[in-house]
């Protein structure tokens, strides 16, 4: 079999003021025709650096490039502009992460697609749009002559990430490139695109070079897994015996990192009465005919020392209920009771006791921090907030906050700029601690984290709080995440909870038929169960598919 | 859509209204006597007596401005000393210098200024926009430097002195044109272009730099969007990311700024039009202002005021129009 992509020996170094940073050094590999590999590694790794250099992305950007890479018999580094253009898209085509970045907003989707296929193929504009209609059609877009039409912000992120997949289609490329394609969406999205993915492949025989940090999208798409870390090649080898069985301590860790459907869940808890009690709890936005009810008769309770797992897809109303836990939005209706005392509808002055007791971490750690104070001024926030005036007293608070959280305490002076995304979220787990609190909701906070960083954060959230006894409530899309931290988890779709129960009753005998869809939906990292579940969505029996 | 114009609109009026009073209020605490200059310099006080109590300034501020009101809104008669005129609603009043009508002097003068307007709009249009597409394609580049040196030389050069510069290498050193004198469009289409192609070069050069370097910024500002990566990943040439995907993120902004200055030039267009002696509107403000003749100041006030207001509305509702992920509510 002939390769479609060799690699040889490929350096990408890119020029920073002075200081070259290496992102790729010496990395090797071929992909043969119709066949799938993955990259996988943490960010920072130089995988998407690799997807750059397939297309020769890199050329006239300033970075130096390295070492040969062919892909379908063109020299990427040497071609000339016309050969490299036919190459982009024609020969190898590439699907972005974040579909809605990736797509021209002021552009309808299908002029978008057309526009692409009339560089390769030509002909006149009407057999363009006509193409552009077939490939929108046959990934999945429902009355693809109208909804070609539309601009990008009409599309959901699914159908975003679907007509990206129809744009790489649209001009019958050998090799498909895509790049973390499923990071920005939610569960059963992500398992119906890479379930389009796969089908498509089978039918078209196009080569895949997947790059992705998340091993279970991994192990449901390729045939071969490369692990990477610092820009070289950590191990090799095919799906099955890779993940089964690494032979490297580093993707051992990795696999170790990442959460599972069937992993060690939390010791039962001894309870005492109640923190937090909400009952019917309701939020509408918008008024009159424009009203949108975002959450609706919610009730739940949460104990000291106690974590409440909420999970949900994206719009399904978990972070409007973690920010009305904690007040940041007043409820429209229900009653939220805290120590047994109605705060639900309290005026703000009256409120202010009890505003120290409620934090919250947020999901953005580079958004949630102002980006032109230290760290340490964000963390002693609260306490100026709480009345301290002592600055030496403040000092030696956020120096003991930031050791706390694994940071050194002479981090205080330095800028959000200056850490990694896991340092940013330990810097905002601080600033939740630093007013002492008794209940802290944490929306998301690991989401945007690699799966060891992710490991440490949770660990770290864990140890706090059995040192503190603090309620969480932990807010997350990942189920599997989710099951790792929580001790009862609730379930929401459209503003409800539709099912809540400690770990062992949601995840091993879920009731709702929505619960069981979200759990068929996540990636197995067994390839063969993966191959199994993946018939089984297929016909429309997901109750079977659950892990 | 309907419901956000007509809730403008009805603003529209209020800011029109707040406007009226604040010229009023300027007015009183003003120093000079109007009816002094309104009678002239040969006339005794006796005279000037009689010029007051028919202008109604024997009245107190707050009269005048409801009678002012009041011939806005149902119109109102005024004595000239020998006969009674009626003034129909939207009557601005009657110039104290002259007896002439406002809003007939305000409809008289506002096509001067419109043939300027509009057509340093295209200018602007023409030479802003392209001058910044073409240092955004050429970025990095020497003909980006130059292009950035010319638009801050503009951009830093006062409209009369440009304009001055132009009269004087156009009309007196090459004498390709006479000097320009206005000729209204009805009378003659040819010699009214010729006549105000001075001028529009002058506005139109001038407000060119900052459209130059807005087109400029925001075409590179698109460029470095993802977006624009997808279409060069898909071997989609330079010129066409440039020309068809990186220059639609500017047109939104342009426009919606074209439409603001437009509409603030109907009244702001005061030196183009007094250095090339353009009877339109702005000529007419500082005519009024040094004579004091209140009502020529209100009314141009107002109807600049109006077509300020008026832009505004069309620039968001061009901006809603452009960029389709805008919601107006």
């Amino acid at each position: 079999m002939t390769p479609i992509v060799e690699v040889t020996d490929l350096t990408v170094e890119f020029a920073r003021s002075g200081d070259p940073v290496r992102a790729v050094e010496g990395l090797s590999f071929t992909l043969d025709e119709g066949r799938a590999l993955a990259l996988v590694g943490e960010s920072g790794s130089g995988k998407s650096t690799v997807a750059g250099a397939l297309l020769g992305l890199h050329r006239g950007t300033g970075a130096r490039v390295g070492g040969t890479v062919r892909v379908g018999g063109i020299d990427v580094g040497t071609a000339e502009a016309g050969e490299l253009r036919r190459l982009r898209g024609g020969v190898a085509a590439m699907v972005f992460q974040d579909p809605l970045s990736a797509l021209d907003p002021y552009y309808a989707v299908g002029d978008q697609i057309a526009e692409v296929y009339r560089v390769h193929a030509g002909g006149s504009r009407r057999a363009a749009r006509a193409r552009a209609v077939e490939v929108l059609d046959r990934v999945g877009i429902p009355d693809a002559a109208r909804r070609s039409r539309s601009r990008p912000h009409e599309f959901s992120g699914g159908m975003r990430q679907r007509a990206l997949l129809a744009m790489a289609l649209a001009c019958e490329p050998r090799l498909i490139v895509a790049d973390e394609p499923t990071t920005a969406l939610d569960v059963t999205v992500q398992a119906q695109i890479l379930d389009l993915l796969h089908e498509l492949r089978r039918e078209t025989g196009t080569a895949l070079l997947l790059v992705t940090h998340d091993v279970g999208v991994a192990a449901e798409s390729v045939d071969e897994v490369l692990v990477m870390q610092d820009g070289r090649e950590v191990e090799r080898g095919p799906v099955g015996g890779m993940l089964g069985a690494p032979a490297e301590p580093y993707t051992r860790r990795l696999l170790a990192a990442v959460p599972r459907l069937d992993g060690p869940v939390r010791e039962p808890l001894q309870k005492g009465s109640p923190l937090l009690e909400v009952h019917d709890l309701r939020r509408v936005f918008g008024r009159g005919s424009r009203a949108v009810t975002a959450v609706e008769g919610a009730s739940l309770t949460l104990h000291a020392g106690e974590t409440l797992g909420v999970v949900g897809e994206s719009g399904s109303g978990k972070t409007t209920l973690g920010r009305m836990l904690v007040r940041l939005l007043d409820p429209t209706g229900g009653r939220l009771l805290y120590g047994g005392r109605e705060i639900g509808a309290l005026p703000e002055r009256e409120l202010r006791p009890y505003r120290r007791e409620l934090q919250m971490v947020f999901q953005d750690p580079v958004a949630s921090l102002n980006p032109r104070r230290s760290v340490g001024e964000s963390i002693a926030d609260p306490l100026r907030v709480a009345g301290e005036r002592d600055e030496a007293r403040i000092r030696g608070r956020v120096r003991e906050l930031l050791d706390r959280v694994g940071l050194h305490p002479d981090r205080y002076e330095a800028y959000p700029h200056e850490f990694s995304g896991g340092q940013r979220q330990r810097v905002g787990i601080a600033r939740a601690l630093a007013a002492e609190p008794r209940i802290v909701v944490c929306d998301e906070p690991v989401s945007a984290l690699d799966v060891t960083t992710q490991a440490q954060v949770t660990a770290l959230l864990a140890e706090l709080q059995a040192e503190l006894g603090l309620g969480l409530v932990f807010i997350a899309h990942d189920l599997a995440v989710v099951r790792q931290v929580s001790d009862r988890v609730a379930v929401m779709r459209a503003g409800r909870i539709v099912e809540q129960g400690t770990v062992a009753e949601v995840y091993g005998t879920p009731r709702d038929p929505y619960t069981r869809q979200l759990l068929a939906a996540v990636p197995s990292l067994d390839p063969v169960r993966a191959t199994e579940r993946r018939e089984l969505r297929r016909e429309g029996r997901q109750e079977l598919a659950v892990a | 859509m309907t419901r956000f114009v007509l809730q403008r609109l009805a603003g529209a009026v209020l800011v029109l209204l707040a406007l009226s009073v604040l010229v009023y209020s300027l007015f009183h605490l003003a120093p000079g006597d109007p009816a002094r200059l309104a009678c002239g310099e040969r006339c005794n006080p006796q005279q000037i007596a009689q010029v007051r109590e028919q202008l109604g300034l024997n009245d107190s501020m707050f009269v005048q401005y409801l009678h002012f009101l009041q011939g806005v809104f149902v119109g109102r008669d005024y004595s000239t000393g020998v006969s009674l005129v009626h003034c129909d609603a939207p009557c601005l009043g009657l110039s104290y210098q002259s007896d002439q009508q406002v809003t007939q002097l305000v409809l008289e003068r506002l096509p001067a200024t419109a043939s300027l307007v509009v057509g340093a709009l295209v200018v602007w249009l023409v030479v802003g926009v392209g001058t910044g597409l073409l240092s955004a394609f050429r970025r990095g580049g020497p003909t980006e430097r130059i292009l950035t040196l010319l638009t801050l030389a503009g951009s830093g050069t006062p409209v009369f002195i440009l304009g001055l510069l132009l009269l004087m290498a156009v009309c007196a050193y090459l004498q390709w044109l006479p000097f320009p004198s206005y000729v209204p469009f009805g009378e003659d289409p040819e010699q009214w272009g010729w006549n105000l192609l001075l001028p529009w070069l002058t506005l139109g050069l001038f407000e060119s730099a900052k459209y130059a370097r807005l087109t400029r910024s925001a075409t590179l500002e698109t460029l470095a969007e993802d977006h624009i990566r997808t279409f060069r990943a898909y071997g989609v040439g330079e010129r066409s990311v440039v020309t068809r995907h990186a220059l639609r993120g500017a047109v939104p902004p342009v426009i919606a700024i074209s439409a603001v200055d437009l509409g603030s030039m109907f009244g702001g267009a005061v030196l183009t039009e007094s250095l090339f002696g353009i009877p339109g509107l702005g000529k007419t403000l500082i005519d009024g202002v040094k004579a004091i003749d209140l009502p020529v100041v209100v009314g141009v006030v107002m109807v600049t005021g109006t077509f300020v207001v008026l832009a505004n509305v069309v620039a968001d509702l061009l901006y809603a129009a452009a960029d389709r992920r805008v919601v107006l509510t």
